[in-house]
Formats: C-alpha cells, structure tokens, sequence
C-alpha cells in the first residue's frame, strides 16, 4: 500500500515533466533538454522564497509557503518563455540537431547560473513534508505523497480539458498535426509555442514542489528526474499527452516497487532503462504514439 | 482598385527560383483562375500570398493594404482564408473541431454556432459525423470539411488549390457548384485548377503560369478558345 502510493507519487512528479517534454516536442518539434533545469530553478526559488518568508513571524507557515510556490511558478513560467524566445526561437527551421545542442547549452548554463547565485552545497527544506504521515490501517502514508498523487491527478485531468475544450488547446493540437495548416486558420503559432513553455514551466514548478520531500536542492537536482522524465516521455510515445501521463505513472511504480526490492534495489535505474529499451523494441513509437502520416 | 494585387513577385526555395517576377490582380467578385503545368509555381503563389512563404522581392497589396511582409494570422484576420493542396485538415481531430479551427479568428460564438449549424444542414453527412476523426472520412467528405473550415473565417478572399483533387467526376461537378454559389454569395474567388477546361468556364479571368512566369492572361472565354491554351492545357 505505501509502495503504492509511493510509486504513484513518484510517477506523478514524472508524468507532471514528462508532460513538459512532449508537449513542447509536439509543438515545436523540438526535444527541450534544459527541462530538467527548470524543475531546478523552481526548486531553489521554493526554498529561498521559504527561507524568506518564513521569519515574516505572523505569517502562517502554509500560507508563506503557498506564496513561495506562487512566485516560483511565476519566474519559472516567465523562464520557460524567455528560453523559448531567446535559444530556440532563432533557430527554429534550422536543423533539430543545432537545437538539440542548444538545449544541453541552455541546461549547463542554468545549472551554472544556479551554482553562482546558490553555490554548489546541497540544501534541504521540509515544506510539505512538514504535514507528516497518516495511518491507514496498518500502513503509514506521507501526506506529501497522497497529496502529490492527488493534486497531480487534478492537474492533469484540468490539462486534457483545456487542451480538448479550449480554442487555445485546439490550436495546440492544431499546430501540432499540420503548423501550415494551422497558420492558414489565423493561428499565431509563436504565440502557441510561448504558451506550450509557458505551461510546461508551470508543471515543472509542480514537480519541484512535490520533488522536494524526496530530495536535497542542488544545482544539478534537475538532472535525474528531467531524463527519467524524458524516458517516461518516450515510453508514453513522445508528442502524446496521455503517453507522458501513462508512462511516467509507469516507471514511478517500476522505480519504487525496485527499490523496495532489496535484491534488484541498486539496479533500479538499469531496470528502468531497459524497461525504455524493451518498450522501443516492441513498439518504436512509444505505447499511446501515433505514427504520424507524412505529408505533402 | 483590385481587391488583392500582386505585383513583381520573386519566390525562392534556396537557390531555386520558383516564381520569376509575376504580378495579377484580382478585383472584388471574381473569380480568377491560374492554370499552368505540374511545378509551376502555382502553390507557392497562395502560400506566399497567405504569409507561409516570404517573398525575395516584390509586393502584395490587398485592401490597399501593403500585406508582404504580414504575419499570416495577420493575413487572415483581414479577410483571406485558403482551401490548401491536399485539403490539410486536421486529421486527428473531429469534424466539429476542425470547424472551431476554422472559426479561429471569429469572436461570436453565436454565430459560429449557427455557421456549424448551416454546414450541417449544407452537408449533413458532417453533421453526421461530427465527433468522428476527420482522417477517417472519404476523399470528397474531406473536401466538404476543407472547404466549409475555410468559410467558417467568412472571408472576402477564398484561394482554393486543387480543390477537386481526386474526386469523382460527380464529385468535382459538386465542387464547381459550390464554388459558383460561394462567388454568388460575394466571396471572391482565386482558384488553382489541374481542371483547366472547367476552371476556365467558371473564370471571369484567367492567368497562365509557366515555370514562374505569367505566360498569358485574357477573360476565362479568351483562354478558353486560345489554340495555343487548348493545346497545352485543354487536351487539343
Ligand atoms: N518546399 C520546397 N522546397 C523546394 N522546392 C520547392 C518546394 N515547394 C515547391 N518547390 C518547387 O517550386 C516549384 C513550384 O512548385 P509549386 O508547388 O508551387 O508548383 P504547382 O504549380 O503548385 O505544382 P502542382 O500542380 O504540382 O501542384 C517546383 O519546381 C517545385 O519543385
Ligand atoms: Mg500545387
């Protein structure tokens, strides 16, 4: 039952980046390897908001962290824009090689960004993991995980309406089939692109939220959960939004129920490699990806 | 003043030069038709004129508006939709949301209602199939939902590109009908057609283009009767 809950937490937080990574590959076609770093940005703004704002005395402490995270996924959504507009933007329609490149660029240089303002120490902050544990039954549950499976399932479920229900998310999926196409509608497709990074952004602040209780702040934080994310994207079929749901949910629940496992515990991340190896294997375009027809 | 006027338009695809310096004009109620050969330059043209291609030189003036160098949703807010080569609609997503797509720019959501509402009642085998995927309706339905997603945007200016393309002769009369009936109803017209012959009955005028060039132009009766266009374009 914990390892449940557990696996299904841990697979929201990946599920919650994975959707960053397909979403912008979707749309911009491109694969954003500084992804990761933003859950990492989000992470020390969280903290160095909390440690702020905390000895502002007569504020309660939930409401103090509450306005941390509002802030975090201001700067971080604005980041998400600015990335976009500033290292991808001008290359868009050159090779995704050269944007490839610039993206492990744009990851280095927030990490280093990151080292100079923080420095290299790792930090810890107790924020959601502060409402402790309930116990169900015979089992000891943290709150932090029930609320992360919990809140990440709404999010999520809020994301596929939007995307399904607006004119906005319309033109996203719009500009995903066919940009031409789109285009020939009256959509901005750089207003689309914005908004993808716009959203991905905030997610990844979810994620840093929730990443928290099961990690120590550091400028390189992003790294582990942005390509087991990417994995999970991957596995799901990149460009599919309920694939990056689908298969973070999966490797979280791999990953948790491994470690559990004493015997196959230090092989966890092997496991879930080959998992994404297999899966390949079998099916190249991921479980939920659509092959695409070529067109004209 | 012609509602859309081209003028001295170069078109490169790298070094390629697909179109070679090419004005026209159309006025407001025509219909104008372009016909020329397999990579003639014909498609390009609609694209750069809807902001998909930027052109090397040259201008295009729509409304007495200078549009070149316009972002394309800039292009069609201000009145021209596109019927594209090969239809291009949303093959993912369902017939009604291809209207919606269609609609984009329109801010009345009463009125793109009631606009869904007469395309249904236009064609009502999209109404009947109004949640299915459009890539899993035939090559004429698809034709319909192409050309009822570009008059959702109302516009003033409809390019249509091949549009019978693939279609049964019963088909292709269909589409010629409704074409006349969408001129009929104001919209002006710029239409690509591989069907010269019938193109040309519906043209008030027609433009040749030969690989990136305008090579003749005259009344959709003139071309018609041309024996040089007979013999390029109209089999004999
Ligand atoms: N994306 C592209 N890249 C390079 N060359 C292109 C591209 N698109 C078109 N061309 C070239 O430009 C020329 C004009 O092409 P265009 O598609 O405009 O012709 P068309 O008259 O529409 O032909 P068709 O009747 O076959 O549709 C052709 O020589 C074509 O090979
Ligand atoms: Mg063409």
């Amino acid at each position: 039952m914990a390892v449940a809950i557990n696996g299904l937490s841990l697979g929201a937080i990946y599920a919650l980046i994975a959707l960053g990574y397909t979403m912008v590959y979707g749309i911009a076609k491109m694969l954003n390897f500084a992804h990761g770093d933003v859950i990492m940005v989000g992470a020390y703004i969280i903290y160095t908001m909390c440690m702020f704002t905390w000895n502002i005395g007569s504020m309660p402490i939930w409401l103090s962290s509450l306005i941390s995270f509002v802030v975090a996924m201001a700067v971080c959504t604005c980041l998400g824009i600015v990335i976009e507009k500033v290292a991808y933007k001008p290359l868009r329609g050159a090779s995704p090689l050269a944007a490839l490149i610039t993206a492990i660029g744009v990851s280095y240089l927030l990490q280093g960004i990151a080292q100079l303002i923080w420095g290299a120490d790792q930090r810890t902050i107790s924020i959601l993991d502060r409402l402790g544990t309930v116990n169900l039954g015979s089992y000891v549950i943290k709150w932090s995980a029930i609320i992360t499976v919990v809140v990440g399932a709404i999010i999520m479920v809020c994301l596929v309406m939007f995307i399904k229900k607006t004119r906005t998310g319309r033109a996203m999926l719009a500009v995903s089939e066919d940009k031409g196409a789109a285009q020939m509608m009256g959509v901005n497709v750089n207003a689309i692109v914005s908004i993808t990074f716009a959203i991905g952004s905030g997610l990844a602040t979810f994620a840093s939220m929730f990443y928290l209780p099961i990690t120590s702040v550091s400028p390189t934080l992003g790294a582990m959960p942005g390509i087991k994310a990417f994995a999970a994207a991957v596995i799901g079929g990149i460009g599919s939004i309920p694939g990056a749901m689908l298969g973070g949910v999966l490797l979280g629940v791999v990953e948790v129920v491994c470690n559990s496992i004493s015997a196959v515990a230090s092989y966890t991340t092997a496991i879930e490699f080959a998992l994404l190896i297999i899966i390949l294997l079998v099916r190249p375009i991921g479980l939920l990806g659509k092959k695409r027809r070529i067109k004209v | 003043m012609a509602l859309l006027e081209v003028k001295d338009l170069h078109v490169f695809y790298g070094v390629i030069q697909a179109l070679k310096g090419i004005s026209f004009e159309v006025s407001q109620g025509e219909v104008v038709t372009l016909i020329g050969a397999n990579g003639a330059g014909k498609t390009t043209t609609m694209q750069t004129i809807i902001g998909l291609i930027q052109p090397k030189a040259g201008s295009i003036i729509y409304n007495e508006k200078d549009i070149t160098k316009m972002p394309s949703h800039k292009i069609v807010a201000s009145g021209i939709s596109q019927v594209p080569e090969g239809r291009r609609i949303f093959q993912e997503l369902s017939v009604y949301d291809n209207l919606m797509l269609g609609a984009y720019l329109q801010k009345d959501q009463k009125k793109i209602k009631d606009d869904i509402e007469n395309v249904f009642d236009q064609f009502p085998i999209l109404g009947e199939r109004r949640t299915q995927i459009a890539g899993t309706l035939s090559g004429g339905e698809q034709q319909m939902l192409a050309m009822s997603r570009a008059l959702m945007a109302h516009p003033t200016l409809l390019m249509m590109d091949e549009p019978s393309m693939g279609l049964s002769p019963l088909l292709v009369s269909q589409v010629f009908d409704i074409i006349k009936d969408m001129n009929s109803k104001g919209i002006t017209i710029l239409l690509v057609e591989q069907n010269a012959e019938k193109a040309l009955k519906i043209a008030d005028r027609a433009y040749v283009l030969e690989t990136g060039s305008i090579t003749a132009s005259g009344t959709g009766a003139e071309l018609a009767s041309s024996p040089e266009i007979r013999k390029a374009y109209l089999g004999g």
